[in-house]
């Protein structure tokens, strides 16, 4: 309690003064003439003092969780392996340590990539395999979210275990998770994430001792704990609830959208050249329709029942003008076999009943070629003809499922736990390909969040839960401050601009405090764990967080591809990888040459001593931060025998 | 859970869901429907919930995977006769914005 707070207080200090630093940058210091650098940087600025509020925030209410108790009694358990296209080996490692759980449960291997071999060696082991149902054919996969949702739908078990291949679990990770469940209301259990392959000095910034540890205890506190992906146990019955909902609104949302839009389809449809008597029928009917499914709307009608009517309207229809076409059809041919004197040579043409019940069905009506209205048609209907399956228990909205399933779970009134222990061992990528790959996933996936299902903007979060998850998405925006922090101290040294008025006295004596505080904070939270690498990696991967804004927001927006790739799991062919992080070598060259030009500057008389060197020191810190890529693209991996393996047990 | 199946007319099937619509009895509902309409070709379905006494998440997830097998062969599936818990769940979940509950099995049918 203490411990809490001694945090709470230097809490309070960092943001008075910071608050105090950044009102005074904003009001006396900004440097006008230079607005076009000054205004960014002071921006940037406020942008850093409020992730050190949300910061500040988070740790609030850190939480440390006593042991919990014995598991629940005689639940039923799916423990579910996550892949793709790992290694066989791989995958069966951890599905053989996944059936030597203590508890109760059933294994499963959720191969997405459908692969012969693995379903011989899972099943050779008595290991269940589950692939995709022949539902998915032709319909949107939804990558890890669609083969859990699938799986869900597959299985029985009232509570989940996730894993993805290549975390090995320890026997004890139900016994450690089921007491949590005791509470119906807690849907989610999230454990630590802990890698094996990854030596003390963590090269490609793996661990995330700083998220998986003080933020997702800090986080549990407001009971906004992160589901992620992982190492988790999720309740069944929460899980199928949000699917359910999900499902309502979905329907909802778009047989609404179809009928308001429905006027504007149609009248285009119609304006079409080349439109046969029969098209422009079928076009009048189902507007018919779309008039009479409106009304029933206004009036409160249900859905199935609007929808049903406006399907059986639009089938009939469809029926009498296929019909019609025939028998226009039947009698031409008949002229024709009048005129040419022979005699049912065209007979086999003809077409009885069920056969125009066929022809009518909806892919062969008159609006099989018109695309636009036989969309509008099914879309006006409650069977999410566009998805595999209706009920999307996994949330699809983004590449990383994990996010905005836990949100939509916590706006419901579903509380999450996080348990601050490591009950499996992980793998994490080795080289820095894959690690690029991962995190711009990660990154993408947490802005696709932000702009599809806005957290400030969700009913039924608490203020403190939205903020933990703008918070998140908050820091993934440290791309466009990064270029701010890199060109600043460039446009000084080897132009003169300066973005302040002065690097006077004022302005450290109110900066300084600052950053100590906000150094301060850091250890006593950290409490010996290593945080600086990523501190450097918010800063290094500058490029990658960037890419990910740019490329989600045209994903959102403008339907554009992530050009998402799955994480390779296996082990790339080894070289240098400088090509990977080429924008982070031009900004250290240039960075390198602004001090040399600077000093040049400073010793012929261009420029002011102090500034010079406070804008040098501040390179120096810049070049430190970025550092981190040159040691993680000259990575060869892990290396077993290093002494590093003391890092193994937490 | 025990399951029954009626054929009343042409094209059309009855299911009696007899006791707890759960997630262990959810899949074999699903499965059940899915014969119905597509090997048996009844499109139009009934699930009669008179002896159902419970429903849970996964039990509405196999009712509105049964609307969408019965929806995309072009018929149609309905409920009938549900329980007081069950009529809370449909609210809770907003599946009564969705589908009506049938006061009996014939005016489902009609």
């Amino acid at each position: 309690m203490t411990r809490l707070f001694g945090i709470r207080v230097l809490i309070v200090v960092t943001v008075a003064l910071g608050i105090d630093y950044v009102v005074w940058r904003w009001l006396f210091s900004v440097n006008w003439s230079a607005w076009w650098i000054a205004v960014p940087l002071v921006v940037v600025e406020t942008y850093s003092l409020i992730d050190c509020m949300l910061f500040g925030l988070t740790m609030w209410k850190f939480k440390e969780r006593p042991e919990p108790g014995p598991p629940l009694p005689d639940v039923t358990v799916d423990v579910f392996i996550t892949t793709y296209n790992e290694p066989i080996d791989l995958v069966m490692g951890t599905a053989l340590a996944a059936k030597a759980i203590h508890y109760p449960h059933r294994t499963w291997v959720l191969d997405d990539g459908a692969r012969p071999e693995m379903r011989t060696a899972a099943e050779a082991d008595g290991i269940g395999y589950i692939t995709r149902s022949d539902e998915w054919v032709g319909h949107s996969r939804h990558a890890k979210a669609g083969n859990l949702n699938n799986a869900l739908g597959a299985t029985d078990g009232e509570f989940i275990l996730i894993l993805d291949a290549d975390q090995v679990p320890k026997p004890t990770i139900l016994d450690r998770t089921l007491a949590y469940f005791a509470d119906p209301t807690v849907a989610l259990v999230q454990t630590q994430q802990f890698f094996i392959n990854v030596p003390e000095q963590d090269p490609l910034g793996s661990q995330a001792p700083l998220f998986y540890g003080p933020i997702q205890q800090g986080k549990d506190g407001w009971n906004a704990a992160f589901f992620c992906g992982s190492n988790a146990v999720l309740r069944r019955e929460a899980m199928m609830q949000m699917g359910v909902r999900g499902y309502v609104k979905e329907v909802e949302g778009s047989i609404r959208k179809a009928l308001r839009a429905a006027d504007q389809v149609l009248t285009k449809a119609r304006k079409r050249r080349g439109l046969t008597p029969g098209e422009a029928t079928a076009i009048d009917r189902v507007s018919y329709a779309v008039v009479f499914a409106n009304g029933q709307l206004s009036r409160g009608e249900l859905l199935a029942e609007i929808t049903f009517d406006f399907q059986v309207a639009v089938d009939d229809a469809t029926r009498e003008v296929v019909s019609a076409d025939l028998a226009e059809l039947e009698a031409d041919l008949a002229e024709i076999d009048r005129l040419s004197g022979s005699s049912g040579r065209h007979r086999a043409l003809l077409v009885d009943d069920a056969e125009v019940e066929a022809l009518a069905r909806r892919d062969w009506s008159p609006l099989g070629a018109l695309e636009s209205v036989r969309a509008l048609v099914k879309t006006i209907d409650v069977d999410r003809f566009d998805e595999a399956q209706p009920v999307m228990p996994m949330a699809t909205i983004s590449v990383t499922e994990d996010m905005a399933t836990a949100m939509r779970l916590h706006s419901h009134g579903w509380k999450t736990v996080y348990h601050h222990e490591s009950l499996a061992d992980g793998l994490a990528p080795e080289d820095l390909s894959t690690m690029l790959t991962q995190r711009l996933r990660w990154a993408q996936g947490t802005m696709q969040v932000m702009m599809r299902e806005n957290p400030l903007v969700q009913k039924g979060l608490s203020i403190p839960q939205k903020l933990m998850y703008f918070a998140t998405m908050w820091s993934y925006l440290s791309g466009f401050a990064a270029l701010v922090y890199i060109a600043a101290p460039i446009l000084y040294l080897c132009f003169g601009v300066l973005p302040v008025h002065a690097f006077s006295i004022d302005f450290f004596i109110r900066l300084i405090p600052f950053l100590v505080c906000n150094q301060l904070l850091f250890v006593v939270i950290a409490r010996g764990i290593r945080t600086w690498r990523g501190m450097q990696y918010s800063l290094a991967l500058f490029p990658v967080w960037i890419k990910a804004f740019t490329t989600a927001f045209g994903n959102v927006f403008f339907g554009k591809s992530l050009g998402f790739a799955v994480t390779p799991k296996t082990k790339q062919e080894w070289s240098p990888q400088w090509a990977l992080i080429r924008p982070q070598l031009i900004a250290m060259v240039l960075l390198f040459i602004s001090c040399i030009v600077g000093a040049v500057r400073m010793f012929t008389g261009h420029a002011a001593v102090s500034s010079t060197l406070i804008n040098i020191a501040w390179v120096g810190f810049d070049l430190l931060l970025l550092g981190a890529v040159i040691t993680a693209a000259r990575y060869r991996g892990f290396v077993a025998h290093e002494p590093s393996e003391k890092g193994v047990s937490v | 859970m025990i399951f029954d199946v009626e054929y009343p007319q042409e094209g059309a099937a009855v299911i009696t869901a007899n006791g707890r619509l759960n997630m262990v009895a959810a899949p074999r509902l699903r499965e059940l429907i899915s014969t119905t309409v597509k090997d048996k070709g009844c499109t139009r379905v009934v699930v009669d919930l008179a002896d159902t006494e419970f429903i849970d998440s996964s039990g509405l997830g196999a009712l509105i995977a049964g609307l969408k097998t019965a929806r995309t062969a072009g018929g149609d599936l309905r409920i009938a006769r549900p329980q007081e818990q069950i009529t809370t769940v449909l609210e809770l979940t907003n599946m009564h914005r969705v589908l009506r509950s049938y006061p009996s099995v014939a005016e489902s049918l009609g």
